[in-house]
């Protein structure tokens, strides 16, 4: 069958078009947050170049946001990636979930599923599949939905980019990025002891900020592990 | 960082993806996860994102906590949180912030 072809029968697939469509959904939202991402790229340094290579690279938002401070302050590169795995960390999460749906795929198909498995397609295709084991159609609607989300996320992303080079950098619009991941964390609060872990990090963060290397991430990602940990321990005690 | 030295960083972050997302596909077998594991998991996002994110608000360019209250940072902040808890919208968190710091920092020059 001629790629054209090919296409066209996707084009046709109803579980190809129901993954799109509801991709189609939140894509505002999508795009909006990888405009930001874009121009805080640009914003904290990076030429056009790395910018470009970082999106297309990476293709994960918050690790991208969150790596921009380390990478212009020059932290160590095992320091930005530890960072950066953290901020992951959710994925790891939902990976162990699409195991159930992919897990019987081979070694490099599964890899390639689990790099564009974003967010938005863990929250939508777990919605429409809730049953976690492999059905007809789930591949086809999986990249139903990568069809809009991955596109929606670059162009967002370049506009972004190109739109941040023509603003003035005392502007200070990179701080969007960080508002970005403030509201993200906001949303991961979803438990009182978290505030805790939360204030922790911050405090520890901002305590140890004149250690070398930038040394005072992990700090502080290790001191609310800590306090997590402690106050869930005494929690299930009771 | 140079730029040779940030494209590989680059390249290193791709690999962070690659081996989060697909972090229980990579084995042939799947692996057990434990509850307490779970629980760590949790935290640690969070616990890494206001690690960035706290001196990005609170310290200057030269490393000291603020001072001053007139730095454009902190009123952007105290906006975008009280509109996430108003409205529970990301895009607006955003946008309320900088609508509160563009003219702090470019009328008043904070």
């Amino acid at each position: 069958m001629s790629f054209l072809n090919r296409l066209r029968a996707l084009a046709a697939d109803p579980d190809f078009c129901s993954g799109a469509r509801d991709m189609a959904s939140p894509s505002l939202g999508l795009a909006a947050w990888g405009l930001v991402t874009g121009v805080a790229m640009v914003k904290s340094g990076l030429s056009i170049p790395l910018a470009v290579g970082m999106s297309l690279l990476v293709f994960a938002g918050s690790a991208q946001l969150t790596a921009l401070p380390l990478i212009a302050a020059g932290a160590p590169l095992w320091v930005l990636l530890a960072t950066a795995f953290c901020v992951n960390l959710r994925f790891v999460i939902f990976s162990a979930q699409w195991r159930n749906y992919f897990g019987h795929l081979p070694a490099r198909d599964r890899l390639v599923h689990g790099y564009f498995a974003a967010d938005l397609n863990f929250v939508y295709f777990v919605k429409r599949y809730p049953d976690a084991q492999p059905a007809p159609g789930q591949q086809r609607y999986f990249w139903g939905a990568v069809a809009v989300n991955w596109p929606t996320w670059q162009t967002a992303s370049f506009a972004g980019i190109f739109l941040a080079d023509r603003i003035p950098t005392h502007w200070g619009l990179g701080f969007a990025g960080v508002l970005a991941l403030l509201g993200l964390s906001y949303s991961l609060l979803v438990e009182r002891m978290l505030w805790w872990v939360a204030l922790t990090a911050g405090v520890v963060s901002i305590a140890t900020y004149s250690l070398p290397l930038k040394l005072n991430i992990l700090c502080a990602i290790v001191a609310a592990g800590a306090v997590g940990w402690w106050l869930d321990s005494r929690r299930s005690t009771r | 960082m140079s730029e040779a030295m940030t494209w590989i960083a680059l390249f290193g972050l791709a690999g962070v993806t690659v081996l989060t997302r697909g972090f229980f596909l990579i084995g042939e077998k799947p692996l057990p996860i434990p509850d307490w594991l779970r629980e760590l998991l949790k935290m640690a996002p969070l616990a890494a994102l206001v690690a960035v994110i706290a001196p990005e608000v609170f310290m200057t360019p030269e490393h000291h906590v603020i001072t001053t209250w007139q730095d454009a940072r902190w009123p952007a902040a105290v906006a975008a949180t009280g509109y996430y808890f108003w409205r529970r919208g990301i895009l607006g968190t955003i946008l309320v912030g900088m609508a509160v710091m563009l003219p702090l920092k470019l009328g008043l020059g904070w």
